[in-house]
């Protein structure tokens, strides 16, 4: 077994397949120089610290005592399907049986001319170190893109008294797959927080000498900055997978049980695009840790011949100053909306289908206090529900009771 | 062996719920199982620290708000991703209605 991507997907696949049994020779590829570490602290509070660490998947002795090689700092660079074989950077060739592409995602690149040193992305743990060289107090901070990895190392730059510009060219913050009615409670949360937040304009043009950036925004508003910080999305990793000769579509197309056009090879994780069951097969792509993690398992297992379809709802968070949000589902197959208050000015969105049926729940509240409810929505959404919306706006009724219904 | 210490009232925690008790600067969880015994175990995820009565109890299992990390709470084993380190218990006894907790 062999699996190109040591980050939290591949990680978990690896340790899935000794988890299931199996005994023979598990390959772990990264091109990254770490044990596979967890992703998500990268862009959260855990970087203000003075000495952010890797949170790691597994320790080098677990991955010995499991006997999972993991052969670092290298690439994969083609697939050779007919003979079953990985062709390595370092030139080295690994066999495999069932392979297995846990590539994940990349960085959108902001596609303008000026872009310099100034000019960063976030995807690695790398990567996140050289930002937060740059979070000191007094320092400015552009951060172009109101998404989520651009907002939560907004909050993390105003924890380390940096000065932050937020620019997002949609009309709002968060206009991907996060109701209006919560990004506005995260915005004033920034804004209170002190963070600056244009909405509604482009950038014009970038200017980086190398000490400073220089953006010029549609209207004519010119900013400088000590670093810009570009969170734009991610675009799946497929050049190896489509070099092969695989089907590509929004990422390494794979069915319900994750296999690509080609059986013996699987994908999971950001890079594949797969039909989500919950949603009468709609093809998506998520770029989410619990998906990884599922995902990641949930190939280990078919590679291992189980044939089982994915059936997980999807599932996110983030975490920004003392606040989280949680999401069960995608809030675009919604038509009506339900909202449920839970005190402390935390609250939950039910999102129901034309047919009543609950699609997706979105939360936010100070600490994990939408967590539970959250829960119980995706599984709710799970079993395909169609709860009374009375019930679900109505904190005297229980969540958990509607489950049992 | 230290004392029992009291943690809440027998009632103040639902049937399948969990409930923070707080005590010595330490925090606990303290739980109600679908069978109506209680049980105590020590009240942050062992993942990232992250407040176990914030999250789901479903049968013997405590799910971690943050992150879903199970665990059995009535034996402290982890019980999948992300969580490998098992939680620690407390033995729990109900005495005159109160639910008492022996913190070792």
């Amino acid at each position: 077994m062999v699996i190109i991507g040591a980050g939290e997907c591949g990680g978990r696949a690896a340790l899935a397949l000794r988890d299931l049994g199996y005994d023979g020779p598990v390959t772990l590829v990264g091109d990254e120089p770490h044990l596979p570490y967890e992703r998500p602290p990268l862009s959260k509070e855990a970087m203000a610290s003075d000495a952010p660490e890797i949170k790691a998947i597994a320790s080098d002795a677990v991955l010995v005592e499991r006997s999972i090689r993991h052969i670092h700092s290298v690439q994969a660079v083609a697939i050779d399907r007919a003979a079953h074989r990985v062709r390595l950077s370092d030139g080295s060739v690994l066999p495999y049986d069932k392979l297995l592409l846990a590539t994940g995602s990349t960085p959108r690149k902001l596609p303008m001319p000026g872009l310099g040193v100034r000019c960063v992305y976030l995807r690695t743990f790398a990567d996140a170190l050289a930002i937060r060289g740059h979070l000191g107090a007094g320092n400015r901070i552009a951060v172009i893109g109101g998404g989520f990895i651009g907002l939560e190392l907004a909050a993390a730059a105003r924890k380390l008294c940096a000065a932050v510009t937020v620019i997002e060219a949609q009309p709002r913050i968060l206009m991907r797959g996060v109701p209006a009615e919560i990004a506005e409670i995260i915005h004033q949360a920034h804004v209170a927080e002190g963070v600056d937040i244009v909405c509604g304009q482009g950038i014009a043009s970038i200017a980086d000498d190398g000490r400073q950036v220089y953006l010029t925004l549609a209207g004519g508003r010119e900013i400088s900055a000590d670093l810009a910080i570009i969170g734009i999305g991610a675009v799946p990793v497929t050049g190896l997978a489509a070099e092969a000769g695989l089907t590509i579509d929004n990422g390494i197309a794979v069915d319900a049980e994750l296999r690509s056009s080609d059986p013996d090879i699987f994908a999971a994780g950001d890079c594949c695009s797969f039909p989500l069951a919950v949603y009468g097969g709609r093809r998506v792509r998520l770029e989410a840790w619990r998906n990884a993690q599922e995902q990641g398992a949930l190939a280990a297992k078919n590679m291992l011949g189980a044939g089982e379809a994915h059936a997980a709802v999807p599932w996110f968070w983030s975490d920004q100053y003392g606040l989280s949000l949680q999401i069960a589902g995608l809030s675009d197959e919604g038509r009506n909306t339900v909202r449920r208050d839970l005190g402390d000015g935390a609250f939950i969105l039910f999102h129901l289908a034309e047919d009543g049926r609950l699609v997706a729940a979105s939360g936010i509240g100070p600490g994990n206090a939408v967590a539970r409810d959250i829960r119980l929505a995706e599984m709710l959404i799970g079993k395909r529900a169609k709860p009374a919306p009375e019930a679900l706006g109505s904190q005297a009724v229980k969540l958990k009771s509607l489950l049992a219904a | 062996m230290s004392d029992w210490v009291e943690a809440c009232a027998a009632g103040d925690i639902d049937e399948e719920d969990v409930m923070r008790f707080d005590h010595g600067g330490r925090t606990f969880a303290i739980y109600r199982s679908p069978d109506d015994d209680y049980f105590a175990t020590d009240g942050l995820c062992t993942h990232e620290k992250v407040h176990l009565a914030d999250g789901l109890v479903m049968d013997d299992i405590i799910e971690c708000p943050k992150h879903n990390g199970r665990f059995n709470y009535k034996t402290g084993a982890a019980r999948g991703a992300p969580v490998c380190v098992n939680l620690k218990t407390y033995p729990v006894k109900v005495d005159a209605g109160k639910v008492l907790v022996q913190i070792g």
